[in-house]
């Protein structure tokens, strides 16, 4: 175990290869709740808890079950089953433990089975650790997951705080809504492209 | 059924993309080239129809209640068939297109199709429905590439254009993917806009 690289790990899930702003991975949420601030931190915190979870057991699977058994062109079948019975768990567990939670997060729950992210995370999970060249372990699984999450959260805040302050601008007739907001999204990639100069490797992530 | 109005209902006034905005992370990560989005294009039509047909057929035997996991199993089934087709024959187009075909699973147009359409019509009009809709994405998808690859790259199915023009390279990164879907879909809805005020 290596402790530097579960810090690239981070940096390159949260700033370099951000989910949302350059790896187009959950734009359905990006765009969807990012009108108002509290409801975007609430998915974000849905999406960082369920990515992690999710990647666990996937990767467990895919390691002791697929893998070994020589079956990984289930892979996509047995993963998208895997987030759907986990998602409806992780409902059904905060209904029971911890209503107040599950108030707060409920509406993004059912939301999170289609959201490409979650998935996304758990395939680039299967893949080759890019600044080892080995494939990711238990640990750096989970870090990449969570750390995604992290970044995925934060481009969702960022962007709901702009577009709370689109709604009082003056936008042209054609360009209100959406158009506007894949404007904003657009500098804001623009912004992280920056980050790409603290890349470890030249083919980060990829 | 008039053929005449479901070409038109998917092509335009439903098109997936530019007016209900279904699918849009693969369609904004893989229209850097034409290739790939018809490569995309191309999957995307196959699993529309093949999980609409089979959706349909079953309709009545799947219970209500745990009828989105069923379609998610049938929608990754062709998927999964996609993915192994797309490894052993196109095996370069399958490194371009990388993770986005497996994500094809939760492309919420397919899901939506399913639920909106298969679910409650014939086999016949559900497959001419994917057929269409597939369609209808393609298209999108293509103009979405041809703009970024003739600004970002300077080429068409890797011809060169324009002699002597300094391509953006920005079209082809991700920003350029956020611009160009917002100023195609401004356009659309100024033309609409336009047409409603006359």
């Amino acid at each position: 175990m290596n402790f530097s690289s579960l810090i690239q790990i981070s940096i390159a899930a949260i700033l370099i290869n951000n989910f949302i702003l350059s790896r187009f991975l959950g734009l359905c949420p990006f765009f969807g709740v990012s009108k108002k601030l509290s409801s975007a931190i609430g998915m974000g915190v849905t999406v960082v808890f369920v990515m992690g979870f999710a990647s666990f057991f996937t990767w467990t699977i895919d390691t002791y079950i697929l893998v070994r058994f020589g079956v990984t062109y289930l892979q996509t079948i047995v993963f998208i089953l895997v987030i759907a019975a986990l998602v409806q768990l992780v409902e059904m567990a905060l209904q029971k433990y911890s209503p107040a939670l599950y108030e707060a997060l409920g509406i993004y729950l059912p939301l999170i089975t289609t959201n490409c992210a979650i998935l996304g995370v758990a395939i680039i999970n299967t893949g080759k650790n890019p600044y080892t060249s080995l494939n990711y372990n238990l640990v750096e699984s989970l870090v990449n997951a969570v750390a995604s999450g992290i970044g995925f959260t934060l481009a969702l805040i960022l962007m709901s705080g702009i577009r709370e302050r689109i709604e009082l601008a003056r936008v042209p007739k054609a360009l209100e809504g959406l158009p506007i907001a894949f404007i904003t999204g657009g500098l804001m990639a623009i912004a992280f492209l920056g980050f790409s100069g603290l890349s470890f490797v030249a083919s980060a992530g990829r | 059924m008039h053929i005449k109005d479901e070409i038109k209902r998917g092509l335009f006034t439903e098109n997936p993309l530019l007016v209900l905005v279904l699918g849009l992370c693969p369609s904004l990560a893989v229209s850097t080239s034409m290739v790939n989005a018809i490569g995309m294009g191309i999957a995307v039509i196959f699993v529309l129809t093949g999980s609409n047909m089979i959706v349909s057929l079953l309709r009545n035997l799947i219970p209500a209640k745990v009828r989105i996991p069923c379609f998610i199993v049938i929608i990754a089934t062709f998927v999964t068939i996609v993915q192994l087709a797309m490894k052993a024959y196109v095996p370069a187009l399958d490194r371009q297109l990388g993770i986005f075909v497996p994500l094809i699973v939760v492309n919420c147009i397919i899901l939506a199709r399913a639920e909106a359409y298969a679910s409650k019509n014939g086999v016949f009009g559900s497959a001419a429905d994917g057929l269409v809709m597939g369609l209808g994405y393609t298209m999108s998808l293509c103009i979405l590439s041809l703009i970024r690859e003739i600004l970002g790259t300077n080429k068409f199915f890797g011809k060169l254009v324009i002699p002597g023009y300094d391509p953006m390279l920005i079209f082809i990164l991700a920003p350029g993917g956020f611009f160009t879907i917002a100023f195609v879909m401004g356009l659309v809805a100024h033309f609409r806009l336009r047409k409603a005020g006359r």
